[in-house]
């Protein structure tokens, strides 16, 4: 059997760590929006110490590896009598992580904003999450969509971390052929046109978003 | 003409920003119907003035109230929470210099939004209402335009629907000309004018000197954060009262 022959042979593994992976970067992704986008307010509060605590939380995120957070989540924890099992680690551990991210891309574009957009909301009786989500959030996506794909390609890397913690994910899977067969190089190269692919769809989305902007006379900064 | 309750009341209001005094003790009356013209000379509070009686700024001291009821703080003398701000200020209409169009919205869009998001009518009376109010500005055809597309004195009038979508109490209008090439100026007066003989109540900062002068009941001309003059235009501008106003009226007429 040729080397590629062996790998083929072992498709359904890789086939399942690739659902695997689009899992958890789909599910993090979503999840690290909404968390980011809950933040991105309370982060502009008047309240000094919630504005503190809330950069502090990004700041500290943004300067720690994520292998080392999903450590300290799923071998960490347990010393605090925290046992997470290992996909809840991996999926709490890059939300989390890269909702920090999502909230700062936000911010930086909510700076960017007019503030006449704000003001001629709250003047027509919009306020809290309703200004936000219909007003706010749809411009700072549409003015930042580049951003957002570079993040969206982060998060589809860091997924192949989290075989660290025994998620089977692609890379986990093509690990483990490599090391069941001795095979050093096809389910390498699989797994990276498989993470190449997913990634050629993200620069799709961003490119029809950035479409969408353009027609608004928006995305241009 | 038996004395109405007037429909917007501001009572005393002074504002600082930091060490400059903005607006010292200004008070007004309007009545439903009536349109009333704020001038004064460039930094004088026109603006923040306006911007006072639907709260986008706090005043420091005094008191608006609309069709009786206190504007941004409760009976109690505590301030209104963002929800209760917010219903109050959707009874009153307001139009911003830089028009503050939505632009991820179309124009249909932009003036359905609010009836739709804030009022809760239905996404189908408020497109049959919006599209009168759009043929009343004369923007019936750039219904699904983007406000990107539309030149300054189109996005104003855009914005002027989208404001009587809220069918306000009373309407603000915050130098609505200024911003506009000055052959567009005539398109946004003319929808103005137009409002106002129909009876729109409106509040208007504005340096058009023939618009107050033609359309309004009332002229205040305000200096330095008071209120120096308050009359008829025709007695305003044939007859000014003080040397701030004529002053004024010498370099803006």
């Amino acid at each position: 059997m040729t080397d590629l022959e062996i790998v083929l042979q072992e498709w359904p593994r890789l086939a399942s760590g690739f659902g695997n992976t689009v899992f958890l970067f789909a599910g993090s992704a979503i999840g690290a929006f909404l968390l980011g986008s809950l933040m991105v307010g309370p982060m502009r509060s008047r309240n000094k110490i919630v504005r503190v605590a809330l950069h502090s939380f990004v700041d500290g995120m943004r300067m720690l590896p994520f292998l080392i957070f999903v450590y300290l989540l799923y071998y960490g924890l347990p010393a605090f009598g925290i046992k997470l099992d290992a996909w809840t680690a991996g999926l709490l551990g890059l939300i989390i992580y890269h909702c920090a991210y999502v909230a700062e891309i936000l911010r930086g574009a909510w700076d960017q904003l007019p503030a006449g957009q704000t003001e001629s909301a709250q003047a027509h009786g919009y306020h809290g999450l309703r200004l936000m989500r219909r007003i706010i959030l749809p411009q700072l996506i549409l003015n930042s969509a580049p951003v957002f794909g570079n993040q969206l390609i982060y998060i589809l890397k860091d997924t192949s971390f989290l075989m660290i913690i025994t998620v089977q994910d692609l890379t986990y899977a093509a690990s483990s052929i490599q090391s069941m067969y001795f095979v050093p190089l096809e389910p390498f190269l699989i797994a990276m046109a498989l993470y190449w692919a997913v990634s050629l769809s993200i620069e799709g989305l961003v490119r029809v978003v950035q479409g969408t902007a353009k027609v608004r006379g928006l995305g241009r900064a | 003409m038996p004395e109405q309750t007037p429909i917007l009341v501001v009572d005393d209001i002074s504002k600082s920003f930091d060490a400059l005094k903005v607006l010292s003790n200004v008070s007004l009356k309007i009545h439903s119907g009536e349109t009333i013209s704020i001038l004064g000379p460039s930094g004088s509070g026109k603006s923040t003035l306006l911007r006072c009686i639907n709260w986008l700024e706090k005043p420091d001291r005094g008191d608006i109230y609309l069709a009786g009821q206190r504007v941004g703080r409760k009976e109690d003398g505590q301030l209104m929470t963002d929800g209760e701000l917010a219903h109050i200020r959707a009874q009153m209409g307001m139009v911003f210099q830089n028009f503050n169009l939505w632009p991820h919205f179309t124009v249909l869009q932009n003036v359905i939004e609010c009836p739709v998001h804030v009022l809760g009518i239905s996404k189908d009376n408020a497109v049959v209402r919006a599209e009168q109010l759009l043929e009343k500005v004369g923007l019936k055809e750039k219904r699904d335009a983007y406000p990107y597309s539309l030149s300054g004195g189109q996005k104003q009038r855009v914005a002027i629907a989208r404001a009587l979508a809220m069918s306000p109490t009373v309407l603000l209008f915050d130098e609505p000309t200024s911003a506009l090439d000055p052959e567009l100026v005539g398109e946004v007066l003319t929808v103005m004018r137009d409002l106002a003989a129909e009876g729109m109540t409106m509040v208007v900062v504005t340096h058009e000197m023939s618009f107050a002068r033609d359309v309004c009941q009332e002229v205040v001309f305000l200096d330095e954060g008071q209120v120096v003059e308050q009359s008829t235009p025709d007695k305003f501008f044939s007859n000014p009262q003080t040397d701030r106003a004529k002053r004024f009226l010498t370099r803006y007429v």
